[in-house]
């Protein structure tokens, strides 16, 4: 019925992209990733099997351990629970410097962005502060808060702060003018825009903020550790090495870089979501 | 003889460091209510500053806008003003777009989505209320941009070559659609062009921009209505008007 409505030419004009199911097999559908994987796999077979081999012969295992000796130590580790605890404390300081962190930035970024003159005068000191190394903030945290958690979640709540601050800001600043002006012309309230142009809009900057500190959360978590602490991961490859335990370093490495797989995965999914109405090819 | 929007002696100018470009200068015109005025000028004549100043988005630097006898401030809502360039929010689907000048006026969430599923009806969008702006061809975005500033129920209407970067064809098409959509709707439309035809094709009135906004000529359209550009083209004094508008708008640029 509402075809006859339809006036002719405009089923041509109005018909945009045209789609149509294809049928594919199940090696079309995934062979890529499946290929991808698989060579990945090999990747790392390799590199460990020849570090193996080598280990003892080529290299001295004293200084570079060998992976059967670094798995035996994460099995150790894991069956008395030593892993666990320290891996425990490590993440709980991530996640809780990567909150406090974030919020902080993006809050303050989306604020100040859209305050022009507030933004143009506190620009350099922020810009200073970012510049610090965060590791030189570490004796004055020690001092302030003392060596327990405190310290360290401050630590890496200082470092994902501006990485989530700057990027947010340069999002709202980025604003489309035109946008902005499409709300105006429908009698939105400055709250309107803030709510419906600039906060959608600048997500993207958020987006990447978080993304780009997810490393740096974990960074500080770990100086924090390394420069004073008796628990958490960073503790624990102070105190392997310091007994010139590398394969006890070794192991500590890889459930870092567990953590920071596992991580990033988790902020590649909030992003997806939220990028939905991108077109395809500029989804980060 | 009182228009619903004048705009008298408009001045607009943009200070940049010591200078001021001067944009627009002494400009006035006053629109009919339930008119069609066609705005006819070349690129950088202020067409662009003028209808800006007319939706009320920027504040001229002499000179008044004045809408239904009061003296305009700001944007309002009775304005509608469909820009140039698409100004559809993109992480918002086709029919969340639509919706969003009732949902700042706090329309109920049933009575907005009833309005905008009938308006895509209208503009032919049927069926696309799930898609994103970036999954439209140009010619859809087009529409939906239409869709989103009637649903806001403007009784004045400021186009700014909205079919400007639309091929030939498709233009054609939308310039009927919105005579189609105009019609006995009583609304009074100011359309800026650039080009004789559409002007002349769509306007009852039709007013020629010289250089900062000199207004060289202002004409009636007797053409009888409703109008199509095949038989408009063979039409004595549709070839008159347009020579007519040619010459003005050369003598507007020198």
């Amino acid at each position: 019925m509402t075809e006859q409505l339809v006036s002719p030419g405009r089923q041509t004009s109005a018909g945009g992209p045209v789609r149509i199911p294809v049928e594919r097999t199940w090696w079309q559908r995934h062979g890529r990733t499946t290929t991808v994987w698989a060579l990945r796999l090999l990747l790392v077979t390799v590199l460990l099997a020849g570090w193996q081999m080598t280990a003892g012969s080529l290299f001295d295992i004293t200084f570079t351990s060998k992976p059967s000796a670094i798995a035996g130590r994460l099995g150790e580790w894991s069956a008395d629970g030593t892993l666990w605890t320290h891996s425990l404390v490590t993440i709980q300081e991530i996640v809780y410097g990567f909150l406090l962190g974030a919020v902080a930035g993006a809050v303050v970024g989306f604020v100040l962005a859209s305050l022009q003159l507030a933004y143009r005068v506190i620009d350099p000191f922020m810009m200073a502060l970012y510049s610090i190394p965060k590791v030189a903030l570490a004796p004055l945290f020690i001092v302030w808060f003392g060596i327990g958690m405190h310290m360290k979640v401050l630590l890496a709540a200082a470092t994902v702060f501006f990485l989530v601050f700057l990027n947010t800001a340069a999002g709202v600043r980025e604003v489309d003018r035109g946008l902005v002006d499409a709300v105006r012309l429908m009698g939105g309230s400055r709250k309107d825009i803030a709510l419906k142009v600039v906060l959608p809009s600048s997500m993207t900057g958020v987006l990447t903020g978080l993304k780009v500190a997810i490393p740096y959360a974990l960074i500080g978590a770990v100086i924090g550790e390394l420069v004073a602490s008796n628990q958490g991961l960073g503790y624990l490859i102070n105190d392997a090495a310091a007994q010139f335990d590398t394969a006890g370093v070794f192991a500590t490495l890889v459930v870092l870089s567990v953590i920071a797989a596992v991580l990033n995965v988790l902020v590649g999914l909030i992003g997806r979501r939220v990028n939905r109405w991108k077109p395809v090819e500029a989804r980060g | 003889m009182t228009g619903v929007l004048a705009a008298e002696r408009l001045t607009k100018q943009f200070a940049k460091d010591d200078q001021a470009i001067v944009a627009l200068r002494e400009f006035s015109l006053t629109v009919e209510e339930g008119s069609f005025v066609t705005v006819l000028g070349r690129s950088g004549c202020g067409k662009s500053t003028m209808l800006n100043l007319l939706a009320g988005l920027t504040e001229p630097s002499d000179g008044a806008v004045t809408y239904r006898g009061r003296k305009l401030s700001g944007p309002d809502i009775d304005i509608g003003y469909l820009t140039q360039s698409d100004t559809l929010m993109p992480w918002r689907d086709v029919q969340r777009n639509v919706e969003m000048p009732l949902e700042i006026r706090g329309v109920r969430a049933e009575e907005r989505r009833g309005t905008a599923a009938e308006l895509l009806e209208r503009v032919g969008l049927k069926g696309f209320e799930k898609h994103y702006p970036r999954e439209l061809s140009g010619g859809m975005r087009r529409r939906a941009s239409l869709a989103r500033m009637l649903a806001g129920t403007p009784r004045t209407l400021l186009m700014d070559e909205p079919f400007g970067a639309l091929d030939a064809q498709l233009r054609t098409e939308l310039q009927e659609e919105l005579l189609r959509l105009w019609q006995g709707s009583g609304q009074t439309v100011v359309f800026v062009t650039h080009d004789i035809e559409e002007a002349l094709l769509l306007g009852d009135r039709i007013v020629v921009l010289g250089q900062l906004g000199r207004v060289v000529a202002d004409r009636e359209v007797g053409l009888e209505r409703p109008r199509t550009l095949d038989t408009l083209r063979v039409d004595p004094a549709f070839v008159e008007l347009h020579t007519a508008m040619a010459a003005a708008l050369k003598e507007g640029s020198s």
